[in-house]
């Protein structure tokens, strides 16, 4: 169909590119005019959704579920099974959509808004309809002016041609979908930090579990957090079929993933891969994704999914865009962002750039990463600027433990002869950010030693009396 | 005049039906009032919290934690430049620091003329346009030093502001939802049963 090298160039959609590959969520892409009713209702659209409406709630989340849609935010949590969390019995249920698309390095949530938002519609409604949900919000982050109003403007489309809002295409399924939009804060995208905002309050991480958001979320009542392209991935599903969904990418992590890859790239790009089987080297070095390193300079790192995510090496390129494969091998995934350093790059200094990023969106909930992650950061800005001594590595170390204690996750290394440490990590927040904070640090540190050691001075020698000696001094008089 | 305009109250009275609980409309109406006034003011705040019945004081509570609210008059042109990874691995600290020079204030700061306010800014979901930045949170891309010296002439000309609106104005499309086709804001304590399309016994 497409050219593989062929980029889609209306200059609203910079830096996307097509390729020869399976598209699930971009099929649209190619059009100029892919975000209107008219386009998408010529190319399928709402087709889903018929299918979908003429059978039952049950079948369509038994679908999901063999489907194994894995979530698109982060977790990687399979979206069939999430919707079976929520507890008999007990209504309304609610859909909140996550679209608060913030993680450092990530971008392609934005684009499934502004290009292709009634392929987002269309999988919302899937998801009320199968998962008997009453209401939905779609919460898009502040400061997508564009995205707000391509997906405002969908939405006035679809409510007037009958697909969104009562009876919908004549049958007794009715739900009403609402825009909402934030104001700029990064932890919002985590699921129960997206509810207190939803409910008018700061966006702060509610402690789970005991209670997940499947059971107690919204206004108390179970609700479904899912992912804006979890949800684009639907609309597919519901028209082709679990077959046809898994018979792209692996058993584990079937179906396609949105890449954005950035930083020292030749081409930096957002990239529909086949999940699962396409490798890092390919994303970095393939012809058709991103061609290699600037100006043909080694790769000296890279980030393999945001910021959030543990360091990868060269050593590391031929490992599977595969989530299990990656946590093997010291990191996760995340929002499938990969930020790629060469040769040139200034390790600590790279490193602050995301040091500063979480110490600046810490919620101030919890300790460890409201004091920790700006310790973090005034540490290592010092080391950057040239003041730091090696008791500031040190303190840096303890720090992170604070936040991580144990064995913090990172990637091996033949040069330092190191061992890969496995995903997870322990943590002292309640959600992710604590950990974030720390993570980038932590691998710089571990994978680049000696760009530290490099930049500091042995800490001044303390002339100090120990208390037990002055101690013993007194009794003796 | 910082209170809704009663143009706006009556928006605002439409998006607080939209959800079963009026708090939840707490941050859609501090826009909405940054969009009338470039700024969220005291008196906008106090009369927020009548419309949505809490008081002034958790309005401002909400509405501080949030990064795009401001609370004092900025430029008409509020620029974000982005500084996180991957702006940051191509350049974004030369370009504050030009941008700094270029409009003669420091990050964070407004202009003589009240025109632009210049911000540091954190990841925007743009890293493969790297570097980018936003004006009233309309995207550039791929930013030279010489792109940001024509943006910023075309800033002081005029010549953008047909695509650019003042600070405050985010989508300029509202959602309206006809009455013949709103279902309604779902209550969670008036609700006890399941929706119309799910059959009892699908109930597990």
């Amino acid at each position: 169909m497409t050219d593989s090298t062929r980029a889609v160039t209306h200059d609203y959609i910079p830096g996307f590119y097509i390729g020869d590959r399976p598209q699930v969520v971009t099929s649209r892409f190619e059009y100029e005019d892919s975000y209107t009713l008219e386009r998408f209702l010529a190319t399928d659209g709402y087709k889903g959704l018929e299918k979908c409406l003429a059978g039952t709630p049950a079948q369509m989340h038994e679908e999901v579920k063999v489907s194994t849609v894995l979530g698109r935010g982060g977790a990687g949590f399979p979206a069939g099974v999430k919707w079976g969390f929520t507890p008999a019995g007990v209504w309304p249920r609610y859909l909140v959509v996550n679209g608060d698309e913030s993680e450092p390095g990530t971008y392609k949530d934005r684009l499934l808004m502004e290009r292709d938002p009634h392929q987002l519609i269309e999988g919302c409604l899937i998801a009320c309809y199968a998962a008997g949900l009453s209401q939905c919000f779609l919460y898009v982050r502040g400061e997508m002016a564009l995205a707000q109003e391509r997906i405002a403007t969908a939405l006035n489309e679809a409510y007037a041609a009958g697909y969104v809002g009562t009876n919908i295409l004549g049958t007794d399924f009715s739900v009403d979908i609402v825009l909402h939009w934030g104001a700029g804060a990064y932890v919002v995208g985590e699921e129960t930090a997206l509810i207190e905002s939803l409910e008018g309050e700061r966006g702060m991480p509610r402690l789970k579990p005991p209670f997940f958001p499947a059971a107690v979320g919204l206004y108390g009542k179970p609700t479904i957090v899912n992912n804006v392209e979890t949800l684009a991935n639907l609309p597919f599903v519901a028209l082709n079929g679990s077959v046809a969904y898994t018979a792209i990418g692996t058993a584990t992590s079937p179906g396609t993933r949105m890449v954005a890859v950035s930083g020292h790239v030749k081409r930096p790009g957002v990239f529909e891969i086949v999940n699962g089987s396409t490798t890092f080297r390919d994303i970095i070095y393939g012809e058709e994704f991103s061609q290699g390193i600037r100006d043909d300079n080694d790769l000296k790192a890279f980030v393999p999914g945001g910021g959030s995510a543990p360091w990868f090496l060269p050593d590391q390129l031929d490992v599977p865009f595969e989530g299990r494969e990656a946590g093997t091998a010291g990191s996760m995934l995340g929002s499938g962002a990969v930020m790629v350093m060469d040769s040139t790059t200034d390790i600590p200094a790279a490193a602050l750039t995301l040091t500063k990023f979480y110490a600046h969106e810490s919620c101030g909930k919890c300790t460890p990463c409201r004091e920790g992650g700006t310790w973090l950061m005034r540490l290592l800005e010092r080391v950057v600027a040239g003041h730091g001594t090696d008791a500031d590595l040190a303190q840096m170390l303890e720090v992170g433990q604070t936040i991580c204690p144990g064995e913090m996750p990172h990637a091996s290394s033949e040069r330092l002869g190191l061992e890969a440490v496995p995903f997870p990590y322990k943590m002292t927040t309640i959600c992710f950010v604590g950990p974030s904070a720390w993570a980038p640090l932590h691998s710089a540190l571990t994978l680049f030693p000696e760009e530290f050691a490099a930049r500091v001075t042995p800490a001044p020698k303390r002339i100090s009396i120990p208390v037990t000696a002055l101690a013993a001094a007194g009794a003796d008089q | 005049m910082s209170r809704l305009s009663d143009h706006n109250v009556v928006i605002a009275r439409e998006i607080i039906a939209r959800y079963p609980k009026p708090k939840s409309a707490l941050i859609p109406l501090v826009h909405l009032s940054q969009e009338q006034n470039g700024y969220v003011t005291t008196e906008a705040m106090k009369h927020i919290a009548e419309l949505i019945g809490v008081t002034p004081a958790e309005v401002y509570g909400t509405a501080t934690f949030y990064e795009m609210f401001k609370f004092e008059p900025v430029g008409k042109y509020v620029v974000n430049v982005c500084g996180t990874m991957s702006c940051a691995l191509l350049g974004a600290g030369e370009l504050l620091h030009h941008a700094e020079e270029k409009l003669g204030v420091k990050a964070g700061g407004t202009t003589d003329d009240g025109l632009i306010t210049l911000m540091p800014a954190e990841c925007q979901a743009a890293c493969t346009e790297a570097p980018c930045l936003q004006v009233n949170y309309r995207f550039r891309y791929r930013m030279t030093t010489s792109d940001l010296d024509a943006l910023i002439d075309d800033l002081r000309a005029g010549r953008l502001d047909g695509e650019i609106p003042p600070h405050g104005t985010l989508g300029r499309t509202r959602q309206t939802i006809p009455d013949d086709r709103a279902v309604g804001a779902v209550h969670p304590d008036d609700v006890t049963t399941g929706p119309a399309w799910i059959p009892m016994e699908q109930d597990r």
